[in-house]
């Protein structure tokens, strides 16, 4: 098969056309507004990407959750690594952490400051830093189940005794649950995230969509993967069957990666836990079991003392409205910061900081600025193959 | 962060795989990856690890996807960086 009957197979406009008419007419037959809601930054990418977000009809609402792992890091998890990078400690992150704020600084301003702040691009290169070097090297690692499990693994893998770890991995099926239990929650069914359902199966959303009486459908990251996620999301919603599909099937299986998912749990409990501007989570945590103690960085050098606490309001502060959006109950342009005092060489809130993240998605394509007209047709013309 | 990269094992030594993801090699960890893999397979990694191998005949559209994104949106040179 070549590259380029891949591509139209996957990016066909005629398909494409064929499944926006269908899913017209599926949300048209509803005869009212359909909410539903990703919860994947790259699901975001695509829908700004291909010109998507101004091609959905106008009855349907797709909102995008907290699926961008750096904007939920709460910003006590980001002071606590600052602060061990004060004490003079080395501390290694993933580069989509750097700039992101905590509640007055970033890791960068540390940096600039002359604290010793690196960039690694994997769990095994922090490893191996701390490997090289004598004294204590602390890896802040964040990210969902899918980068958590990395993390299991290097540490199930006899790291050297100056090697620990800032845990603020977070699990996403919890604040999901959030999400769909929320009283005045609009949200009608779940466009679940292909790549996090690699390691965690689909089935893990089928007691999710039972349980929630809310259908969820896994979708992969090509335009027609994702519209036709949606011409079955929408149907399933319309029938009312709270039911679970898998639309990605060619990653994605029931069970998952099962090893993968043995070594998350056997390093990694759930807690309690922030997730930045959405709510409590419970379970929404991935911390260290305590077997592992040895190489936790808040045993060894944060234990007892009084757990860094979060401002009042953070939200109202500046105006910036990043919590609403990723709780989806508000959009990127429904912030007045959006696009004026808040651009992407000048985030004031962490959903401009990370490409995953809503705001800066929309900024990147021109969706909610005031010409997005010009500009989402210029996006649909260039992306068409 | 959640965007896995897919790439061709050109070596494996134990559980360390060299993946050359169009012409920038990178080290990858096998311990997590989801059936056993040889040279020549092609992998799904995500933060430096190999989560699934992929069946031959997903390769040619998962790399072409893959390869247009990263130097659409990142530069040819991105993937030698950060996750992302």
């Amino acid at each position: 098969m070549s590259s380029d009957s891949t591509r139209l197979e996957f990016r066909d406009p005629v398909r494409g056309r064929e499944l926006l008419a269908r899913l017209e007419s599926s949300v048209e037959r509803a005869g009212r507004r359909i909410s539903v809601m990703h919860v994947c930054g790259s699901h975001e990418q695509a829908l700004a990407r291909y010109g998507l977000r101004t091609s959905l009809p106008r009855g349907l609402r797709v909102v995008m959750g907290p699926g961008c792992p750096v904007c939920v890091t709460d910003a006590p998890e980001i002071d606590q690594a600052i602060e061990l990078a004060r004490r003079g400690l080395h501390v290694l992150t993933y580069g989509d952490m750097l700039r992101v704020p905590g509640q007055s600084l970033s890791l960068e301003d540390v940096r600039a400051e002359g604290g010793r702040v690196s960039v690694v691009y994997s769990a095994t290169q922090a490893v191996e830093v701390a490997r090289r070097a004598s004294e204590p090297v602390v890896f802040f690692a964040t990210g969902f189940e899918t980068t958590a499990v990395a993390t299991a693994a290097v540490l199930d893998a006899d790291p050297p005794e100056n090697f620990f770890v800032l845990s603020a991995h977070k699990y996403v099926p919890p604040a999901m649950q959030v999400v769909a239990s929320t009283p005045d929650s609009q949200i009608e069914g779940f466009l679940a995230a292909g790549n996090a359902a690699i390691i965690t199966g689909y089935g893990l959303f089928e007691a999710f969509a039972s349980e929630n009486r809310v259908p969820v459908v896994v979708a992969g990251f090509e335009p027609l993967d994702i519209v036709a996620g949606l011409v079955k999301l929408v149907e399933l919603v319309v029938e009312g069957q709270a039911q679970v599909v898998n639309a990605y099937p060619r990653c994605v299986t029931r069970d998952g990666n099962r090893p993968a998912l043995a070594k998350l749990f056997k390093v990694f409990a759930q807690r309690d836990g922030e997730w930045r501007g959405i709510a409590r989570i419970p379970g929404g945590d991935l911390r260290l079991r305590s077997e592992y103690a040895a190489w936790d960085a808040h045993e060894r050098f944060l234990a007892g003392e009084r757990a860094l606490t979060r401002a009042p309001v953070e939200e109202g502060v500046d105006q910036c409205r990043c919590g609403s959006i990723m709780s989806g109950t508000a959009e990127p342009s429904d912030c007045a910061l959006f696009g004026q005092q808040c651009k992407p060489d000048s985030p004031r809130g962490a959903c401009m900081v990370s490409s995953e993240g809503a705001c800066r998605i929309w900024h990147q394509y021109g969706l909610g600025l005031r010409n997005e007209r010009e500009l989402s047709s210029l996006r649909v013309r260039e992306s068409s193959p | 962060m959640c965007l896995g990269v897919p790439g061709k094992i050109v070596e494996i030594r134990d559980l360390v795989a060299r993946v050359d993801f169009w012409g920038v090699s990178r080290d990858v960890a096998l311990h997590i990856v989801d059936e056993p893999v040889t040279v020549g397979d092609y992998v799904l990694v995500h933060v430096g690890f190999a989560i699934r191998r992929i069946a031959a005949e997903d390769i040619e559209q998962t790399l072409e996807f893959y390869r247009e994104i990263v130097e659409e949106e990142l530069g040819p040179s991105a993937l030698g960086k950060a996750e992302s």
